[in-house]
């Protein structure tokens, strides 16, 4: 199971893809099928699974685009 | 099972406005950490920023707390008249190169001298970004820009004014400090640092300018990532990072 998870808020995405240099495991890129309401080729993942929760795509985000959750295991 | 924690989302200390800089401008990196440090100081409700001129003019649209606009320059004159009749506001001012280096170094440097009690945001992208990529006081030994078509020549332009250094030898500074935002790493960094420039403000300890070296993918002819990277090895080597001075440390 993924370690986290990220959200996108497409529509504030300009496609940038600065955060795409900064995630370590490699599962960002750009959707080129499509573009947000501004007109912008917006952000996706292409491997949620992978996804450690490091928060370091959201954090180089100019346009908090990106809330990053972490999944916590609880105590057995 | 497992539980759910956020372990980053859009500050509370910006506006829902999208902000209106170009694809990948770090100038959104920095507004990040100006609203989140008032946001984990608990200080955004009391807080005041100056907006100048530059691509950041518009940025009274895109934080939270109460802004007002000042004439290109006289953001830290402003600061201070406000900082004056409201003395337990917080007050930044948010400066471009252009705006602080340039045609408001007068103003930059007398409230220093003065020993303001406020908080300067200095972004430094080593060029004029709005009007289309001029010449900046900051623009590197051999920098091509729309006026400086050849590159920067020191032999006509000087070098590049270094700001941290130059406030650092202002007796009415208390803190400055130079910071980037060019990883996670330095991005951290860089919060700790406005973060204490905001809670030397809020003890009343006077004056402080934080240094944010920053890019203009859109004047400098690059992708976002390759505007961080040029940063990282032009940039940085000129204008080294760290703390130029802070009274409360006995650094001077
Ligand atoms: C009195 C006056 N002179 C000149 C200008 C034109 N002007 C607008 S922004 C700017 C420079 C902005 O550069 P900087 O402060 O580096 O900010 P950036 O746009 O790079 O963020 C200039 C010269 C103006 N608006 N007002
Ligand atoms: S949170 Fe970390 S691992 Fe997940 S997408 Fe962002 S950078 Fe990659
Ligand atoms: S999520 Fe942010 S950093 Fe990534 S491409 Fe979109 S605007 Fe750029
Ligand atoms: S012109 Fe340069 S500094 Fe201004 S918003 Fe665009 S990239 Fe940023």
């Amino acid at each position: 199971m993924a370690k986290g998870r990220i959200i996108i808020d497409i529509d504030r995405c300009k496609g940038c893809a600065l955060c795409i240099s900064y995630c370590p495991v490699n599962i960002l890129e750009l959707d080129l099928t499509t573009t947000n309401e501004r007109g912008y080729t917006p952000l996706m993942t292409n491997d949620k699974e992978k996804c450690i929760g490091c928060g370091f795509c959201a954090i180089m985000c100019p346009d908090s685009v990106i809330t990053v959750e972490k999944f916590i295991k609880e105590a057995k | 099972m497992s539980n759910v924690k956020t372990v980053y989302k859009k500050s509370e200390g910006l506006s829902d406005f999208h902000l209106s800089y170009c694809p990948g401008c770090t100038h959104g990196v920095i507004h990040k950490l100006v609203a989140e440090s008032l946001v984990e100081l608990d200080l955004l409700d009391r807080t005041i920023g100056i907006s100048s001129v530059g691509c950041s003019a518009l940025n009274y649209d895109f934080f939270s707390c109460d802004m007002q606009q000042a004439a290109h320059g006289r953001a830290p004159a402003v600061a201070t008249g406000i900082k004056r009749v409201k003395k337990d506001a917080i007050i930044f001012t948010y400066q471009g190169d252009g705006d602080l280096a340039s045609i408001g170094i007068a103003e930059a440097i007398h409230a220093a001298a003065r020993g303001e009690n406020i908080t300067i945001v200095f972004v430094n992208n080593a060029i004029y970004g709005m009007t289309g990529g001029q010449m900046a006081p900051t623009t590197l030994p051999g920098q091509i820009t729309t006026t400086s078509q050849n590159g920067r020549d020191p032999e006509t332009q000087g070098l590049p004014l270094k700001i941290s250094e130059l406030m650092a030898t202002i007796p009415g500074a208390t803190y400055v400090e130079r910071v980037s935002v060019h990883d996670p790493k330095h991005v951290f960094k860089a919060k700790k640092a406005l973060k204490k420039a905001f809670e030397i403000q809020r003890d009343k300890k006077g004056f402080s300018l934080i240094e944010f070296i920053s890019t203009c993918p859109v004047n400098w002819g690059m992708t976002p990532k390759g505007a961080v990277d040029w940063a990282v090895d032009n940039l940085i080597p000129y204008y080294p990072l760290g703390v130029y001075k802070d009274k409360t440390e006995g650094i001077e």
